[in-house]
């Protein structure tokens, strides 16, 4: 419990005159390699037991699904889980795309698409966020991207979806147009395998 | 921890046994013999409270671990079968959860406690901090408790609370799906907080153990926040602080048992009586009530990075008080300022908690705004600059002077029987 101090300061008073003097010594190379290898050896050894909690080989193969989208009219969403999230896919009305439209872009909190199928840098234009080529039909992860809340859809100001945990409001493209959320909804990658049909992921 | 020990086995096997593990001596030294302020008053009680909560906490949790089940398809179901099936499994089930919200509303009073008497102030810096570990461990297991259940509220909390890493630049990302083990909260997210939560109180049972040691170091503070100056300004820990703590325990367990038998759903959250649903958030999702206050900081700030810097400030902050308080005196009750604050702090801090409970909307979010920069200007404006300014009462010479009014200090020196010539 206790140490002597007279004799950690002739400890120290030794060490001292080492360093003093000397040039380092091959004793202290080895010191050094040797320290140098065990962390090394400890960062490998730790390495397994940080990536183990990664997600695992069944979480990563659930990678895609089909839905049919053949019963959805204008005005109709569903749902589906993908990696454990809601996808929503929605016709929607048309009053919903020109409302979409009308956003310019100076007007969005977040002014990149956030389209999976598109390149990163894309704009947030309602042609970037809806399906290319069929701007009726939309599909987005709908989960809030403040933190992880499942907003709803067709409410908030701008008749998008709102998240009820702490206010974000998103138009009628998955924008974020108020509230906490940084970013806009993301659209995971999906394609059309026949007019009634999607693939997922 | 507290000098040479003068313990003295008479027993031959404990002479046996103490010369080659002194840990009657150590037991005797910290826990019979050793000595304590004489004038600690009933707010002095709880860290014996928290010592008997973490203990029930863990027994409670080892027997209710027999009957849980730690997979999403089976979880609220065990849950169910514990408050149906098990023999007195509700009795447990409610005392564990229950339990955490008591162990929570103790810390408080201490931490409180610590703020209003300086306790935190030179030589007990360390002493505070491995109180401030305790405190962010307790956050973590309690947080990983209530997932458990796999209710509405277990999910969205540990979805919501988990996000929050997802705030931290470039590796934000990562970093949560590395916590979750998927692409959201399931079930390698549950097993690893069953296997974390089961973890964690051990380890808090380790920082005790330092809290413990650093704390027999300088010995306790008191209410005038005076100094131990000599052998008449304490008594021994037994006979009179183990009775003190005794009856603040009683006391203590009177309130947990009425929650526990009378009102045992009061400090949870029906919707999480729902089992888990990932495709469907509750209209309006709240943490437990003990980290409302740090809820309502992260609301009040319309920044997500921010929000999130803004939450862990809150706790951060803490670490550093006994730097920031710039004041000699330690005891508020010399401290005619620092005392009026110091309330004025206790009703921000409930005020933040009743506004964490409240839906983020209109008045709510301005009110949680202007609490959260009171939170931070007392620790960062008015702790330092207080002391600076501040003209504190005279301090009474001694304790026992305190206590026993001045010049009584020579009589009770020469008093035959003083108890602490034990």
């Amino acid at each position: 419990m206790t140490t002597g101090a007279p004799a950690s300061e002739d400890y120290e008073g030794i060490i001292l005159a080492e360093n003093a003097t000397a040039e380092p010594t091959r004793r202290d190379f080895l010191y050094i390699a040797t320290g140098a290898v065990g962390a090394v050896g400890v960062a490998a050894a730790v390495w397994p037991f940080i990536n183990q909690m990664n997600p695992d080989a069944s979480a990563l193969a659930l990678a895609s699904t089909e839905v049919d989208i053949g019963a959805l009219q204008p005005g109709d969403s569903l749902t589906v889980k993908w990696r454990g999230k809601p996808v929503v896919v929605r016709n929607r009305t048309q009053k919903e795309i020109d409302d979409a439209k009308a956003a310019s872009l100076s007007d969005l909190k977040d002014p990149v698409a956030r389209n999976a199928n598109l390149q990163l840098d894309a704009p947030a234009t309602d042609a970037n966020r809806a399906a290319a080529g069929k701007e009726n039909w939309f599909v987005m992860v709908n989960v809030c991207t403040h933190l992880g809340c499942i907003p709803l859809g067709q409410s908030g100001s701008f008749n998008g979806w709102f998240c009820p945990c702490h206010g974000s409001v998103y138009d009628t493209a998955g924008r974020i147009r108020s509230g906490p959320a940084p970013e806009n909804m993301a659209i995971p990658v999906y394609s059309f395998l026949s007019d009634t049909k999607i693939k997922i992921g | 921890m507290s000098g040479p020990s003068t313990y003295q086995p008479q027993n031959a096997f404990l002479k046996w046994f103490e010369a080659r593990l002194p840990i009657g001596g150590l037991i005797h030294s910290s826990f019979i013999v050793f000595p304590n302020p004489r004038n600690l008053n009933y707010w002095w009680t709880f860290g014996g409270i928290l010592a008997f909560m973490l203990v029930a906490q863990i027994i409670t949790g080892v027997v209710l671990v027999m009957h849980y089940t730690p997979h999403t398809t089976l979880a609220f179901s065990s849950v169910e079968g514990i408050m149906r099936d098990v023999n007195y499994g509700w009795l447990l089930r409610y005392l564990h959860a229950n339990g955490a919200s008591m162990f929570f509303i103790a810390v408080y009073v201490h931490i409180f406690r610590g703020l209003y008497y300086g306790s935190y102030k030179a030589p007990r810096e360390v002493l505070w901090i491995l109180g401030m570990i305790i405190f962010l461990l307790m956050m973590a297991t309690g947080f990983m408790g209530y997932v458990l259940p796999w209710g509405q509220m277990s999910f969205w909390g540990a979805t919501v609370i988990t996000n929050l890493f997802s705030a931290i630049p470039i590796f934000g990302e990562t970093i949560v799906t590395w916590l979750w083990g998927g692409f959201s909260v399931d079930n390698p997210t549950l097993n690893r907080f069953f296997s974390l939560h089961y973890l964690l109180p051990f380890m808090i049972a380790g920082v005790v153990v330092l809290h413990i040691w650093a704390l027999h170091i300088p010995g306790s503070n008191n209410p005038t926040g005076v100094s131990v100056k000599d052998k008449q300004d304490t008594l021994p820990f037994h006979p009179y602080f183990t009775v003190k703590d005794a009856l603040g325990l009683v006391v203590f367990l009177i309130v947990y048992m009425w929650f526990v038998f009378y009102l045992p759903n009061f400090m949870g959250h029906p919707d999480n009586y729902t089992a888990a649903n990932p495709l469907v958030t509750p209209a309006h999702i709240v943490p437990e009530w003990y980290f409302l206050p740090f809820y309502a900081i992260l609301r009040s700030i319309p920044d997500k990075l921010g929000g999130v810097i803004a939450m862990f400030g809150a706790i951060a902050v803490l670490f550093v008080v006994p730097w920031l308080d710039t004041s000699k005196v330690r005891s508020a009750n010399f401290r005619p300022l620092y005392r009026q604050f110091f309330w004025i702090l206790v009703i921000v801090s409930i005020g933040l908690g009743y506004l964490g409970s409240r839906p983020a909307e209109g008045g709510y979010v301005i009110a949680s705004r202007i609490l959260t920069v009171y939170y931070f200007f007392h620790f960062l404006v008015i702790l330092p600059l207080l002391g600076l300014f501040e003209k504190p009462k005279p301090l009474p010479a001694s304790i026992t002077e305190s206590v026993l009014g001045k010049g009584a200090a020579n009589v009770t020196a020469g008093a035959p029987a003083a108890p602490q010539t034990k």
